[in-house]
C-alpha cells in the first residue's frame, strides 16, 4: 500500500523535525515541547510497525511521565531565564556540525553495505493478529523474561534511593541545613 | 508492513546521530540530557523494526527493559542536574571542569 510508504514519511518528518528543533531551541520548555513532538510520531511509527504495546507505553512513560519530570526541574530550577555568555568554545560549530554529518552517513553506510536476507520489502510476512499486543508481550515478559523484569525493579529502586539519596538538602552533624 | 526495513533503520540512524550532535553542540546541561533520551528512543526503533522482521516479540521486551532503564537514569540525572545546580548555580555544560584543571 501507498499509504504506509505516506504515514512512514508523515512521522519520520516530524520525528526529525521535532528532534532537530529540540537541539536547537535555547529556551528549554520549548525544548520539552518539541520532543514530545517527536516521541508521538515516533509512537506512530511503534504501532506502524504493530508494536501497540510499546508504541502505548511510549507516551504514557515517555510523553507523561520523563519528560514531565523534566519539565518539573525546569521550573524548579526556574531556568527560563538563564542565558548562555558566548565565550567561544574550543571547538568551532561547523567542527561540531560536519562530526555529527560524518556520524551520520558512517552509519548509513553500514546499514547500506549490510545484506538483509529476510527484508520486509521483497518478502512481507505475515504476522499473527495479536502480534505485538498487550497478552503475547506480557507472556513473554512473565516466562521466558522474567528474570530480566525482576531485576528490572531492583534496577527501578536503586534508582528511587540514589535520586532521593542526591536531590535532598546537605545537613551537618548536628542536623542543619547548610 | 510495506515499508522495508533500511528506511526505519536509516531514520533511526539519523535520529540518533541528532542526539548525539545534541550532546555534542548544546550547553545547556537539560538539553544534553534529552538527547541521550533521544539516543535511547532512535535505538528502540531499530529494535522494534527488527523485531517485526524477524516475526519475534522478544525485541518487544527488550525495548520495555530500554525503556525502564531510561527511566530510571532520567531519575537520577535529574537528581544529579539538581545538585550541581544547588552547588555552581549553573547548568552550562562548559562550567563544569574541575577533571580537566
Amino acid at each position: 500500500m501507498a499509504l504506509d510508504i505516506v504515514i512512514f514519511y508523515i512521522c519520520a518528518i516530524f520525528a526529525v523535525g521535532g528532534a532537530v528543533m529540540m537541539i536547537l531551541q535555547r529556551n528549554p520548555v520549548a525544548s520539552v515541547m518539541f520532543m514530545i513532538v517527536s516521541l508521538i510520531a515516533q509512537a506512530v511509527l511503534y504501532v506502524q510497525l504493530s508494536a501497540l504495546f510499546v508504541g502505548a507505553l511510549l507516551i504514557i512513560v515517555y510523553a507523561g511521565a520523563i519528560l514531565v519530570l523534566f519539565l518539573f526541574v525546569i521550573m524548579l530550577l526556574n531556568l527560563r531565564g538563564e542565558r548562555f555568555e558566548e565565550e567561544r568554545p574550543k571547538l568551532g560549530l561547523t567542527t561540531k556540525y560536519t562530526l555529527a554529518i560524518i556520524f551520520f552517513f558512517e552509519i548509513v553506510i553500514i546499514i547500506k553495505q549490510t545484506v538483509f536476507t529476510g527484508s520486509i520489502s521483497q518478502s512481507p510476512v505475515t504476522v499473527a493478529s495479536d502480534f505485538g499486543n498487550v497478552k503475547p508481550v506480557a507472556e513473554l515478559l512473565f516466562t521466558k523474561y522474567l528474570f530480566p523484569f525482576e531485576l528490572t525493579s531492583i534496577l527501578l529502586l536503586i534508582a528511587i534511593v540514589g535520586a532521593v539519596l542526591m536531590a535532598k538538602k546537605e545537613t551537618n552533624d548536628k542536623g542543619e541545613q547548610i | 508492513m510495506i515499508v522495508p526495513i533500511e528506511h526505519y533503520l536509516i531514520l533511526s540512524a539519523l535520529l540518533f546521530a541528532i542526539g548525539a550532535s545534541g550532546v555534542i553542540i548544546s550547553r545547556n546541561l537539560i538539553i544534553i540530557f534529552m538527547s541521550i533520551e533521544l539516543m535511547l528512543n532512535a535505538a528502540n526503533l531499530s529494535i522494534i523494526a527488527f523485531s517485526l522482521m524477524h516475526n519475534l516479540m522478544d525485541g518487544h521486551v527488550l525495548v520495555f527493559i530500554v525503556m525502564t532503564v531510561a527511566a530510571a537514569e532520567a531519575a537520577v540525572g535529574l537528581a544529579i542536574i539538581i545538585m550541581v545546580y544547588r552547588k555552581r548555580d549553573t547548568i552550562n555544560a562548559d562550567k563544569f571542569n574541575l577533571m580537566k584543571r
